[in-house]
């Protein structure tokens, strides 16, 4: 038995014959259909609950949407977000700063969650850099703009998981 | 002592204690809103309800009280179900808008609602909206959210004395508002936001610009009366955003005043000072500390080679800390000088080296609650010291009999048993009067007697001597004459003193017959009053500015500008509402400091009691605090002993000179009165410093600036004066004050006294006033 399994051995270093079965695998990833997307020619497909970059929706009616009670602020577990706030001329309750640190945030989505009325949301967009330290800090300003671009994408994104909420 | 049981525990309690107090004794928490430990029992929100043995239906624990044998269930199937069921009756009309309510995280409504209330709501009608009410810019409201606890109107009648709220409509046209609309004017008005349960009664000032959980909290003093409250100082990335009171059964209780809880918004003011400035030739530079220490240091050694050191004086603001007195008066001393002194408004002095420790509050705060009598002398209590009057109110419901003699008829909050009011010039002669019916000799009035009489039938009395009759040019003699009616009749005597420190200046040698530690000196130096009559040389003025916090304006600003070289010491630049910054003008070099919240500090408060305090925020700018100020600038004067590194180890220094001089023991030696004061005739001038006007700080405190009116403005007199002088309401007065002249409307008050004319100093318009006291002449413009 000891001779059988060394002849096989030697018979199978000398034919090459793991190398040949390696190459076999190989080959037929050759020939197989391919799973490459041409990034940012091609993109996949993304989630509708997707946690991108941050925006501040608005109402319909162009009114902004928060309130600053804060609770995104309370609950972001990295003190990402700085809100001031104080009465607006009409009395009501809003912001006059509404800072998040991108570098400080780990887009857990907590502060959406928290939203009593759906105006922080993490929109689908992932493609942002910075390559100095300050714009890293989005502003109030910065966070309403991204909510305009988006709004019909963030709109149809949140009618089509609010049966799962 | 009756024994009951609650969920299962035996308990001793007094006999007649309510269920929610035998409960809350032996920790365990009964869910309220109406009922408040320092407020009658309503029993209106029945949230408290609680199973008791046999008795057939869940009873209020708020309002049943305890019975032998009782056996209390709080958390029992039946006692649940109830509070459930009240707590969704609750929500019914309760919007649901926590998330813009600034109460959101501190509600009681929110925090009982996650503990009892239904996930889902099965109410789904219309919910009840109230229009909401202007109770002017200290308080916001939200009406709709009110819950109809009724604390807000139990406070008004029971602790304010003022019945500013109430409740119209039963049932859900219930509405808490003030019947006809007006501005919250009372000086404790404040706490109906603290007492509020939900968010109907919010702070104005602060109106959303924070969340309860997101504030640091400090414990603090409270620096503008002599009492010294407890409070938190809450601050949002180390901006201060609002005060509460912190619990303190000795000073102020659960309450606060609304000056010392809004006077806040005077550190965030644009006024303060933020860096040192020097003036070299005439015009003003911002230096580095060390040049502004070395300009300040080189002009006081200067003045001093220059004109002797009794040249140089040091002016202190009643409200600086312990420390910063202390080292101020060993600065003056390492320099050669006694001119020192605190006492801004007061003009009579003859009787301080009779004085005690300090002058002060008898006893404790507690004790004027257990009085059986009380009289006060010259004193507008609750424009003074609003905790001392509210004690006082306590203990006239209590039953004591609370009497007064003033200039002005003022509104003390109480049935007073006996009222003279008496003109400036006739003050000193009614209380000579109740001495002599003491004594037994003269021909006192009926209301003397029965003042005196009182006095002596009470067990406990106590002689109440406040802020207008300390200013007064005679207080020596009031004080002496207060002395003999308490010998006579074994009453105490309190004296309600200026700033949050009075007692503290007298502790560390901020006088100028004492040093630190009631040390004796052997030649007294100037005090306030001869320090600005015979214009010195040089002077250190520290936290005042002269137009406003001495009780002579015109003396004490011409004193400054005549001198050679003014160190000032000061956190603010200016005063708002003043139209010339009386700093600049006056100074030579302005050193930046900051107000008490930002530094670590002590205040001696009036009845002995040394309250410690630590700085609650960050010092702004290059602001820097006060003590650090002067131990540099003595170390820059090369001062021995001079080398502390923190205002421990001052306040130590001061704790060994006082048991040094065993101080503490010192008492008070009466003055004996051999003449008294001549009088004169025609019109006199009674001034008051306005509630809201009386330190730095306040007065950039803009929300508590809006509640000063009119009569803060107007020269005030009664009835048969303006008839006398030819005036009529809505009239310009000209007021003739020594050299100068100024205008004011008239206003008619029968309050005010005869031949006297009502006005408030600190003001712009009275800035040129010459004391608070002097005669005048007064003729329509």
């Amino acid at each position: 038995m000891k001779i059988g399994k060394r002849l096989v051995k030697t018979l199978k270093t000398f034919t090459l014959w793991d190398l040949l079965k390696g190459l076999r695998l190989t080959g037929s990833y050759f020939v197989k259909r391919k799973f490459t997307l041409q990034y940012p020619e091609e993109k996949t497909p993304i989630s509708n609950r997707f946690r991108g970059l941050h925006a501040l929706r608005r109402y319909p009616n162009g009114e902004e949407r928060c309130i600053a009670c804060k609770l995104c602020e309370a609950v972001c577990p990295a003190l990402a977000i700085t809100i001031d706030s104080e009465p607006r001329d009409d009395g009501s309750r809003r912001t006059t700063r509404y800072d998040i640190d991108l570098f400080k945030c780990v887009y857990c989505g907590l502060c959406e969650e928290a939203c009593p009325v759906d105006s922080i949301v993490l929109t689908p967009a992932l493609e942002y850099h910075f390559e100095r330290r300050g714009p890293n800090v989005i502003t109030k300003a910065e966070l309403l703009a991204i909510g305009d671009k988006y709004e019909s994408q963030l709109a149809q994104d949140r009618e089509q998981d609010s049966s799962y909420r | 002592m009756i024994t009951v049981e609650i969920d299962g525990k035996k308990l001793e309690v007094q006999e007649g204690t309510s269920i929610i107090e035998a409960a809350e004794n032996a920790g365990i928490w009964i869910p309220r809103f109406c009922y408040h430990k320092k407020l009658s029992v309503a029993a209106n929100c029945r949230m408290c309800l609680v199973e008791v043995e046999k008795a057939p239906k869940p009873m209020a624990a708020c309002a049943t009280p305890v019975n032998e044998g009782m056996r209390i269930f709080t958390t029992s199937e039946k006692a649940l179900a109830a509070q459930k069921i009240v707590m969704e009756f609750l929500l019914i009309n309760h919007p649901l808008d926590c998330p813009i309510c600034d109460q959101g995280g501190e509600c009681e409504l929110q925090d009982i609602a996650m503990g009892y209330g239904r996930g889902i709501s099965k109410y789904s009608q219309g919910k009840r909206s109230v229009e909401d009410e202007d109770l002017g810019p200290l308080i916001a409201t939200d009406m709709t959210r009110c819950i109809h606890c009724t604390r807000c109107v139990r406070f008004g009648s029971e602790v304010a004395g003022v019945r500013e709220m109430g409740m119209t409509g039963r049932g859900e046209h219930g509405r808490i508002g003030t019947y006809i609309k007006h501005t919250m004017s009372h000086e404790m008005s404040g706490n109906i936001i603290d007492l509020c349960p939900v968010g109907a009664l919010t702070s104005k000032p602060n109106r959303f610009e924070g969340r309860s959980w997101e504030f640091d909290q400090m414990a603090s003093v409270a620096s503008h009366d002599c009492v010294g409250s407890n409070t938190f100082i809450h601050s949002l990335r180390h901006e201060a955003m609002r005060v509460v009171p912190r619990d303190n059964e000795n000073i102020n209780e659960v309450w606060l005043s609304d000056r010392d809880r809004f006077s806040y918004e005077g550190v965030k003011s644009h006024h303060r000072l933020h860096e040192p400035r020097i003036k070299k030739n005439g015009e003003w530079q911002v230096v580095s500390w060390h040049e502004a220490m070395a300009f300040a240091a080189e002009g006081l050694r200067t003045a001093s080679e220059k004109w002797g050191a009794d040249q140089v004086g040091a002016l202190a603001s009643p409200n600086s800390t312990l420390e910063e007195f202390y080292l101020l008066s060993r600065l003056m001393r390492g320099v050669g000088s006694n001119h020192i002194d605190h006492r801004l408004r007061e003009s009579d002095f003859s009787d301080q080296t009779l004085r005690g420790a300090f002058p002060g509050i008898a006893g404790s705060l507690n004790d004027i609650n257990q009085q059986n009598a009380i009289l006060v002398l010259g004193s507008d209590l609750r424009r003074e010291v609003p905790i001392v009057a509210h004690r006082v109110r306590q203990a006239n419901k209590n039953g004591a009999p609370v009497m007064a003699v003033n200039m002005i008829d003022h509104d003390l909050n109480v049935d007073l048993a006996e009222n003279i009011v008496a003109s400036p010039d006739d003050f000193v002669q009614q209380l000579s009067g109740i001495a002599d019916a003491l004594n037994g000799k003269g021909e006192p009035t009926s209301e003397q007697k029965a003042i005196a009489d009182t006095l002596k039938a009470a067990e406990k009395a106590n002689i109440i001597i406040g802020h207008v009759a300390l200013h007064h040019p005679n207080a020596v003699a009031i004080r002496a004459l207060a002395n003999a009616i308490a010998d006579l009749s074994g009453a105490t005597v309190s004296h309600l003193t200026d700033g949050a420190n009075s007692a503290g200046a007298w502790v560390a040698g901020a006088i100028p017959h004492r040093a630190a530690g009631g040390a004796a000196i052997e030649t007294a130096g100037l005090n306030y009053l001869e320090m600005i009559d015979n214009p010195l040389h040089a002077y250190i003025v520290m936290g005042i500015s002269p137009d406003f916090d001495t009780a002579h304006p015109v003396k004490a600003r011409a004193a400054l500008n005549k001198a050679d070289f003014v160190v000032s010491i000061s956190s603010f630049t200016s005063d708002i509402l003043s139209e010339s910054d009386a700093i600049y003008e006056t100074a030579d070099v302005i050193l930046p400091m900051v107000p008490s919240a930002e530094t670590s500090g002590t205040f001696v408060n009036a009845t002995g009691n040394w309250q410690q305090f630590q700085g609650a925020l960050k010092p702004q700018g290059e602001a820097r605090p006060g003590w650090k100020i002067l131990r540099v600038l003595a170390n820059f004067l090369k001062l021995k002993d001079f080398e502390y590194t923190s205002s421990d180890e001052v306040l130590d220094a001061v704790k060994a000179a006082v048991e040094a001089n065993d101080l503490m023991s010192r008492v008070e030696k009466s003055l004996v009165l051999t003449s008294l004061p001549a009088t004169t005739s025609g019109i006199a001038k009674v001034t008051q410093v306005p509630l809201y006007r009386a330190d730095q700080l306040v007065r950039h405190a803009p929300a508590l600036q809006h509640q000063l009116d009119e009569s803060h403005r107007s020269a005030r007199l009664n009835t048969r004066t303006a008839k006398l002088l030819k005036l009529a309401s809505g009239d310009r007065a000209v007021i003739q004050d020594a050299d100068e002249s100024y205008v004011l409307p008239v206003m008619i008050d029968d309050k005010v006294s005869d031949n006297a004319v009502a006005l408030s100093a600190a003001m712009v318009g009275t800035k040129t006033m010459s004391d608070f006291f002097g005669p005048i002449t007064v003729t329509k413009g």
